[in-house]
């Protein structure tokens, strides 16, 4: 069980490069995940990894903890920046060969897994998630949908939504804990 | 507050993703400050969407952070080099360096060119200069010498015997100026004609009864002479002069046939 690391993210916004190597190994892989999940593309998912890592030093000081998580901060800052290269020519371009539509395939197709997780706990867990289930938390989490967006897409009332996530994400849960 | 059903409501995964308006998110925050059960709710969440998110990552990307670090130090130490608009900037700062050192190196050139010409004519004008001193000394010596012979014109013991062209030269004319205290003689020979090659002017002393000629010098170097004033040495006691052309070097007497001038001591 991690917790916020808020005396290393104080050492990053005072620019301590030390910090911001434990740091970069503390959210690296995952925010390479979220990353990866909305470009389907290793090697761009590559080049946006690093540019948000370079925000990330370089915009420390605005993060604030009475406003949000740091976890959603730096993911806030690699989805917007994974989107923004979908809209370029080299994603564009790629795209005619794309088949993974949701962060579920590159689980399912992925056959290398770091240390850091239970790799056949979470393909166990992968396919038997609930279809409304891959939707959601590939809308919400890793497309970075608002509420309004997503419940919209999905033709789901709010509250539902709200709901469905929450029991999708407890579900979650319970294979990674057990 | 029922923090049980605040947990339930979905509320907290939303906030964790990011789906909540910033009002929203600021009032989680504030809760989960207060509460601890909620904070651990988070970081559960947190954890589980950080295990979901590592599994659709393509590896771990420890191999980047290296290319990541270089590029901060880059941009923290010498933003001047890693920005490419300011390396555009730096080149333009070489090549104006390089147009610089250029124009300098061809303002040497042309200064050292300039200095050198500069020389050349001090050394011609320095040149000129010892020239003209030389004319200088030239005209003061003359000078001095014009004011010695004023001087003997005017001294009342000079005695003045003006010398007639004869047979040969009806046109020539001299005068010599015969000063009886010093012995000198000062020939002016001005209207002389110039002696032809291998020939010189022979002046003498004649006592008339009877005839008797010495000579008392020849006029050497005539044409090179300017004033054509020549001094000579007279110890005789002379009664006329006489003006002869002679081979170069004199005669021990007068070639009479060639006997230019002669002027005779008029009694004062």
């Amino acid at each position: 069980m991690q917790t916020q690391p808020d005396g290393l993210i104080a050492e990053l916004q005072a620019k301590n490069p030390k910090a911001f190597e434990r740091i970069y190994d503390r959210y690296s892989e995952s925010t390479f995940g979220v990353i990866n999940s909305v470009l389907k593309d290793k090697h761009l998912a590559e080049e946006v990894l690093q540019d948000v890592f370079v925000k990330i030093w370089n915009n420390a000081e605005s993060y604030n903890s009475s406003k949000g998580r740091f976890f959603t901060w730096v993911l806030n800052i690699a989805r917007n920046a994974a989107i923004d290269k979908t809209r370029s020519k080299a994603y564009k371009n790629k795209q005619k060969n794309l088949k993974a539509e949701y962060f579920v395939d590159i689980i399912e197709e992925k056959n290398s897994f770091s240390n850091k997780i239970d790799a056949i706990g979470i393909q166990k867990y992968i396919n038997v998630l609930k279809p409304y289930c891959k939707k959601i938390i590939n809308l919400l989490y890793f497309q970075g949908f608002t509420q309004a967006e997503a419940s919209e897409e999905l033709e789901m009332p709010l509250g539902t939504l709200k709901t469905r996530n929450r029991n999708c994400m407890n579900k979650l849960r319970e294979i990674l804990t057990n | 507050m029922d923090l049980e059903q605040y947990i339930s409501s979905g509320v907290l995964e939303l906030y964790v993703y990011g789906a909540l308006t910033e009002e929203e998110s600021i009032k989680v925050s504030t809760e989960l400050k207060k509460h601890p059960e909620i904070l651990k709710e988070v970081e559960e969440i947190e954890n589980a969407l950080t295990q979901l998110s590592i599994a659709a990552a393509p590896y771990n990307p420890e191999t980047l952070l290296l290319n990541i670090q270089q590029r901060i130090t880059n941009s923290n130490t010498s933003k001047v080099i890693e920005h490419p608009a300011k390396s555009k900037k730096s080149n333009l700062v070489l090549y104006i360096s390089w147009a610089a050192s250029i124009a300098l190196l061809i303002g040497l050139i042309s200064v050292i060119n300039q200095r050198n010409e500069l020389r050349e004519n001090i050394n011609t004008i320095s040149a000129t200069n010892i020239e003209l001193e030389e004319q200088i000394n030239i005209a003061k010596n003359d000078a001095e010498k014009t004011k010695q012979l004023l001087e003997v014109f005017r001294d009342k013991d000079i005695i003045t015997v003006p010398l007639d062209g004869q047979q040969v030269a009806p046109e020539a004319y001299a005068a010599i100026h015969w000063d009886s205290k010093t012995n000198q003689v000062y020939v002016d020979a001005k209207e002389l004609p110039t002696p032809p090659e291998g020939k010189e002017y022979q002046v003498w002393s004649l006592t008339l009864e009877p005839l008797t000629p010495t000579s008392i010098g020849l006029l050497s170097n005539f044409s090179e002479d300017e004033n054509k004033i020549f001094i000579l040495e007279n110890p005789n006691s002379s009664q006329a002069f006489g003006i002869t052309l002679e081979p170069k070097g004199g005669s021990e007497s007068p070639t009479m046939e060639q006997l230019y001038t002669l002027g005779v001591i008029t009694a004062s």
